[in-house]
């Protein structure tokens, strides 16, 4: 639902039906509420089986990436000897993006049943969530749900009374978006500093403490029990009937120049423009839209046309020059100076590399500093051709995404609002040359 | 910094209730070097920051060198490597709430707090004052951290209230 508004008519209520209600957030409101039906469930099934329900339901990751969460599952070999890890992904840093924190928030035990699952039908005993540490309130809310879980008997040497065993330990970060990175996760799970590892071995292979070890997103994880308590059939029923490759719902984060921002929770293929129009109630009063980051900051500015013609789906995201990332969406009006918050933008990314990569470190410091030479008034048209080079140079060349996530909005903002940058360059301030003595 | 911080005053953190609060959450992992996080955790609950000396202790617990957990220390923004204001105020200024004009509330706490500069603590001690990036609350625009707690949708009017609530 649109919290903190009253769900609009034209959501789909599934993981955020209980948004805003305090009493689902302990055990005995959540169990009312039909919590751990699943768990119950899942726990007398094999482990292939309930991989197989997730696979024929088509859930994606909802992380960043939309991989295929049952074919993810399917990768890891339950009863090959070796010990396996589940991660959950709570480190959402994304800019833009604020949907697991509600999750967290107002569902914890959702997360907990969904991470138990997963654990289960990886054949891991051991689930961690890692949860970013700025998030004090989730994480009281996480750690409270565990501690409820293991004193009623749902989580540990004898999960819901089958002889199972089924950990689940809240692990608190401490202040680096790399650590969304799954790779940086696990470094960081372990005590090291939070580097992305090179890949292979893929997690699956070697990944928390060398194990074979699948990560997941937040909301990816949360969406299981319903699966399993409806049935993969249902799932994949939600959506667009052209596009089987997209099913369910999807928590869209709304911010910035907007209305009415908030988590709301749509259909796959939802319109995009009636999404921004009328469910987020549109621009503030006397201002229009003009630049839409739909998938969190790592994802191509579309401009308003792109944006109202686009689906809400992972393909309908892609047809729309763009891409559904985490569904963290950023709203831009015509009020704003577009370039200082792409700049903005790339302050960030360097401030976040983890420094590891040369393209990574160097660029995202060189292009913050030309970005915000331009927007302070000094620029050329010179650093516009010298800022997509660098993009260049930052994107698929490094051990992980960070800095072609840096590269991004800089490449799609000088394509679609070449105007922007050309404005403030034309106003150059001339600096007089001081006369030679 | 280091004036303020006597090494005769430091006591280890690491006995009674906090020791026991460690070996717990060891016990969670199949590495005692995991614990690391949460360990330095600890020292900067009880002590407010993390000095030299936590880190030593907290090397010595999980059997890692002083200097291997200083340079995890120093790659996480939130380990405080010097003391504090008494309220650490945590300002969110990364796009999604610069639109909404988290600057203005940057300003503001600036003011209205007496410190002179981002990140230098006010002269009466109860104030730090800095940006930080996206605090994962952008639809709450300008959430701000305090100490451990939250404080959403800030405006710039707002700011001389909330600094009033702290105790
Ligand atoms: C720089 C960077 C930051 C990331 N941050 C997050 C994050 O905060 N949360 C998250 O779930 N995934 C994040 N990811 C994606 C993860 O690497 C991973 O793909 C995801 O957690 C897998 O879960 P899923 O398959 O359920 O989506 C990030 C990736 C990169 C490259
Ligand atoms: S950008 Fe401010 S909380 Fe996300």
């Amino acid at each position: 639902m649109g919290y903190p508004h009253k769900p609009h008519e034209r959501e789909t209520l599934v993981l955020s039906t209980h948004f805003g209600d305090h009493e689902a957030i302990p055990l005995d409101g959540w169990k009312k509420r039909g919590g751990y039906q699943a768990l119950q469930k899942a726990l007398g099934m094999t482990p292939a089986e309930i991989v197989d329900v997730v696979k024929a339901s088509g859930l994606r990751g909802r992380g960043g990436a939309g991989f295929p969460t049952g074919i993810k599952w399917s990768f890891m070999k339950p009863g090959d000897g070796k010990v396996h890890y589940l991660c959950c992904n709570a480190d959402e840093s994304e800019p833009g993006t604020f949907k697991d924190r509600e999750i967290m928030r107002w569902t914890p035990h959702a997360l907990v049943e969904g991470c138990a699952i997963g654990a289960y039908a990886i054949g891991a005993e051991v689930a961690y969530i890692y949860i970013r540490g700025e998030f004090t309130e989730p994480l009281r809310h996480m750690e409270a749900a565990v501690k409820e879980a293991y004193a009623a008997g749902i989580l540990g040497t004898n999960a819901m009374g089958t002889g199972k065993t089924v950990h689940v330990h809240v692990h608190k970060g401490a202040g680096a978006y790399i650590c969304g990175e799954e790779t940086a996760l696990m470094n960081s799970l372990e005590g090291r500093r939070g580097n992305p590892r090179i890949k292979p071995p893929f997690p699956a292979v070697a990944g928390l403490f060398g194990q074979p070890t699948t990560i997941n997103n937040v909301e990816t994880l949360a969406a299981v029990p319903h699966i399993l308590n409806r049935g993969a059939d249902w799932y994949k029923g939600l959506g667009r009937a052209d596009n089987p490759k997209s099913t369910g719902t999807k928590l869209w984060s709304v911010c910035g120049n907007i209305q009415k921002p908030g988590n709301y929770e749509m259909l796959m293929g939802f319109p995009f423009g009636e999404f921004l129009h009328e469910v987020c109630g549109g621009a503030l009063p006397g201002r229009k839209l003009r630049a839409i980051i739909p998938g969190g900051s790592s994802v191509p500015i579309q401009t308003l046309e792109e944006a109202e013609s686009s689906l809400m789906d992972y393909e309908g995201m892609v047809a729309g020059g763009t891409m559904l990332g985490s569904a963290g969406c950023i709203v831009i009006d015509d009020a704003q100076n577009l370039v200082k918050q792409i700049a903005r933008l790339a302050r960030f990314y360097a401030h976040e590399s983890c420094a590891q990569c040369t393209q990574c470190r160097e660029g995202t410091a060189w292009t913050t500093k030309i970005l915000e030479r331009i927007v302070a008034g000094d620029g050329t048209t010179e650093d516009l051709d010298t800022l997509l080079e660098i993009a260049d140079n930052m994107t698929g060349k490094t051990i992980c995404v960070l800095s072609d996530s840096c590269a991004t909005p800089v490449v799609s903002g000088i394509r679609k609002f070449r105007g922007d940058f050309e404005a403030l360059i034309k106003k150059r301030k001339v600096h007089p040359v001081p006369a030679v003595a | 910094m280091s004036a303020t911080h006597d090494q005769a005053e430091y006591t280890s953190v690491f006995t009674g209730a906090a020791r026991t609060e460690l070996d717990t959450i060891m016990s969670r992992y199949p590495t005692k070097m995991a614990a690391l996080l949460p360990a330095l955790w600890i020292v900067q609950r009880e002590r407010g920051w993390v000095p030299p000396e936590g880190m030593a202790e907290v090397a010595e617990a999980l059997d890692l060198t002083p200097a291997y957990v200083k340079g995890v220390v120093t790659f996480y923004t939130m380990y405080h490597q010097h003391p504090v204001g008494k309220h650490f105020i945590q300002v969110c200024t990364t796009s999604p709430c610069n639109v909404c004009g988290a600057e203005g509330v940057v300003d503001a706490f600036l003011k209205h707090t007496g410190c002179e500069e981002l990140g230098v603590t006010s002269a009466d001690g109860r104030y730090t004052v800095i940006e930080v990036e996206c605090l994962g609350a952008c639809g709450f625009a300008t959430p701000v951290m305090i100490n451990e707690e939250f404080v959403e949708s800030v405006t710039p009017d707002r700011v001389p209230e909330i600094l009033s609530s702290l105790k």
